[in-house]
């Protein structure tokens, strides 16, 4: 097993300019900043339109220094395709592919594409950052927007479906590997696009995204609300390794615990979820009490 | 070498003989045996090549434009609703400023389906910033392939090689295979100024502004208006590299003609029927016909339709007294796209000057709809006693 990165271990070359052009508290900054850390210089980036466009910038100005290509909305994971057969049929082995994708290039309109390059085996990281809708847009729901959120085009009664699970999506792919992370366990998210990165074919990492503007909180409580995520049971942290699953770091740890915080203290952190009744919670914590109980009986 | 085979393999040969490195198609009737014989010779080891097996066209054309991003000579192939589904790449390749050559093999678009040639699907595209060839023969096609690759690598723009589903693709005539050196002396390898690599990072499309922006050295950089204006001169100025591509080709090849149009029986000719691809060498024997009555006929094919050779075509139709345009598309709710933009051509180049013919449209074939010889001398016939009608006149049409 590899040693766990710390803050001390983690490279300090930077990828990422300081003075992006996210707003202040983003999650995706601090993903971003680290993933590409683990990444390395050897890569080339595919960014579809979100808030990552903007984050790197307008032309002629980027804050990557990382070769990147912007690519339609829906052909994120189609353009990794296309780069890797450019590097094959030129013998160039060394260079990584990793595809940086929102939760709505992903889950919705890059799904397609997504699914037929895992399909194919194609060998790149492609990773979701997922904030929960689309934000660039003035944040619209997607479809990994959480039931009971209000966004800009469910404004009154919130979304009334699930968030897809699109890691179990590509679960379905068999691929090598699948982890879920999130940017508040920035360490964990570095340590998991390094185990992978020489892993074969596609690989999937999923990332939840605390986003000031779009969940409706004060951006300093970014760190913390993605943490709240993770300690309420209400978004996991884990990989599927060849098949199988294992929960990871902080998750991992609950297990042990025993003991997860109401996922109220969650729900009550940001306005998104303001609308969100107490029966709806108490029916959610049940859900949770019941995923979690069967970590627990796993773990036996 | 001479041999007798598809308009598919015409155009799948030329791909294996430019040396394409990366291939990306998804079926549609009827390209599928023009990109099936290309998986078979990337599977036999014939070509060295990757074949990507996409899920959609869009992505067809996604696996092309990172392809060739990353410096590698790319190919796709389609038609009809195949080329819709992949319309918002196909503007994007053209504003990154990729040299894709892509076979449009015309079909009818949906609805309602109809899988029989026309070309409302490559001219729907039309201003999309791809130059568009069209081919009226195997020789063409296969030639066309060849000639697009030099073109496009020379002015960084994307090339539909156009040519009519079943007339061309399905049906066998014979056609000479040039030789690998010669075309190897003809295309050298694809060396884009710039390709993406981690030891020169660049970050290529990014939200470019509608004004000019300072880079971080203090030099201006483009606004988006810029850029795309750049890609209309630059669009403009191509036509004048074609003229390039084609004498070099007929230098190495020794053959090829006119770049932009192909003239039969025109010089002294009164009336000229002008249009795309093979319905002008079926058009040819109503000519022939119709001289043996007296008539004075000509009949001129438009192998360059973007950019539009405006002036070459004013200037071989300047003092005729009718101009015959037949078209398998429309621009629904005006006419044919072919005869707007010849109508404008003359208009720019010949009004005042006394010499201006009158122009008239023809519609026909839509859909696959049998356009019977016959019918083509006819409609020549009448237009040549000038009953022209200002609207559009449907032939063949069963109402
Ligand atoms: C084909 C197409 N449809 C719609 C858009 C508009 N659009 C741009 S970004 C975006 C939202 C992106 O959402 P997501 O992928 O979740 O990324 P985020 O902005 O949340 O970071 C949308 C809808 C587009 N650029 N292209
Ligand atoms: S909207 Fe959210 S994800 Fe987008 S830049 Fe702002 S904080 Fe980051
Ligand atoms: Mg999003």
């Amino acid at each position: 097993m590899q040693a766990k990165t710390t803050i001390l271990s983690l490279p300090t070359q930077e990828f990422v300019h300081p003075g992006t052009r996210a707003c202040t508290g983003c999650g995706l900054a601090i993903a971003y900043r680290v993933g590409l850390k683990a990444l390395g210089k050897d890569t080339i980036l595919i960014v579809p339109p979100s808030c990552l466009t903007v984050l790197q910038g307008l032309f002629p100005i980027a804050s990557t220094k990382l070769p990147c290509l912007n690519v339609t909305f829906a052909s994120t994971a189609a353009a990794a395709t296309g780069i890797l057969a450019a590097l094959k049929s030129q013998g160039k082995t060394n260079i990584k592919v990793a595809a940086w994708a929102g939760d709505g290039g992903t889950s919705d309109i890059g799904l397609q594409a997504l699914s037929g390059a895992a399909e194919r085996g194609d060998n790149f990281i492609y990773l979701c950052y997922d904030n929960e809708g689309y934000m660039n847009t003035g944040a619209q729901r997607s479809g990994t927007t959480p039931i009971g959120a209000l966004t800009a085009n469910t404004p009154f009664k919130g979304k009334l479906q699930q968030k897809k699970d699109v890691p179990a999506i590509m679960a379905a792919h068999n691929l090598s590997y699948i982890a879920a992370c999130s940017a508040s366990y920035p360490l964990d998210l570095f340590d998991k696009i390094r185990k992978c990165v020489d892993m074969p074919g596609t690989k999937y990492i999923h990332i939840h995204i605390p986003c000031p503007p779009g969940w409706g909180y004060d951006p300093r409580y970014g760190i913390k609300i993605g943490r709240l995520a993770v300690e309420t049971g209400y978004y996991d942290l884990y990989e599927i390794v060849n098949g199988e699953f294992k929960l990871t770091a902080a998750s991992e740890k609950l297990v042990e615990k025993r003991k997860l915080i109401p996922v109220r203290e969650y729900f009550r952190s940001q306005s998104r979820f303001k609308i969100l009744a107490d029966t709806q919670i108490a029916e959610i914590q049940h859900q949770i009490d019941a995923k979690w109980a069967g970590y627990y009986k796993k773990d036996e | 070498m001479h041999i007798i085979e598809n308009g598919n393999v015409a155009a799948a040969l030329g791909v294996l003989l430019c040396r394409v490195n990366v291939i990306a198609a998804y079926p549609i009737t009827p390209q599928t045996p023009l990109t099936e014989r290309l998986s078979e010779y990337v599977e036999s080891g014939e070509m060295q090549a990757e074949y990507i097996p996409v899920e959609s066209e869009h992505s067809a054309l996604a696996v092309c434009i990172a392809a060739s991003s990353a410096g590698a000579r790319t190919f796709t192939a389609t038609s009809a609703n195949g080329l819709l589904y992949m319309h918002e790449q196909v503007q994007w390749a053209a504003g990154a400023r990729l040299p894709i050559v892509m076979c449009v093999v015309n079909r009818a678009v949906g609805a309602p389906w109809n899988v029989w040639n026309d070309q409302q699907d490559s001219i729907s595209q039309r201003d999309t910033g791809w130059i568009q060839m069209y081919c009226s023969d195997h020789q063409q096609i296969i030639d066309a392939v060849i000639k697009a690759y030099w073109l496009a690598e020379k002015v960084s723009i994307p090339i539909m090689v156009c040519y009519d589903g079943y007339i061309l693709s399905h049906t066998y005539m014979p056609f000479d295979v040039p030789d690998q050196e010669k075309v190897d002396a003809f295309l050298s390898p694809f060396r884009p100024d710039y390709a993406l690599n981690p030891d020169q990072p660049a970050n290529l499309n990014t939200v470019t502004l509608p004004d000019v922006r300072m880079d971080v050295r203090g030099e201006l950089a483009h606004g988006y208006m810029e850029i795309r204006y750049l890609l209309q001169e630059e669009m403009r100025t191509s036509l004048t590299v074609a003229a390039e591509a084609e004498k070099r080709f007929a230098d190495i090849f020794g053959r090829g003609g006119d770049p932009y149009i192909e003239p039969y029986l025109c010089a002294d000719a009164q009336y000229i029927a002008v249009g795309l691809g093979s319905l002008t060498y079926q058009l040819r024997v109503s000519v022939d016909v119709l001289r043996k009555e007296g008539i004075k006929v000509g009949v001129m094919g438009v192998r360059f339709y973007r950019p539009f050779p405006d002036e070459a075509l004013a200037e071989a139709l300047k003092g005729k007294k009718g101009v015959i345009v037949f078209e398998k598309a429309l621009s629904y709710g005006y006419e044919g796209a072919l005869v707007s933009d010849l109508k404008s051509a003359l208009y720019d180049h010949l009004a005042g000057t006394g010499v201006m013919p009158m122009v008239q449209n023809i519609i026909l074939g839509i859909g696959g709809r049998d356009i019977r010889t016959e019918d083509l001398t006819q409609a020549l016939r009448a237009a040549a006693k000038s009953r022209v009608s200002r609207q559009p006149v449907w032939i063949g049409l069963k109402l």
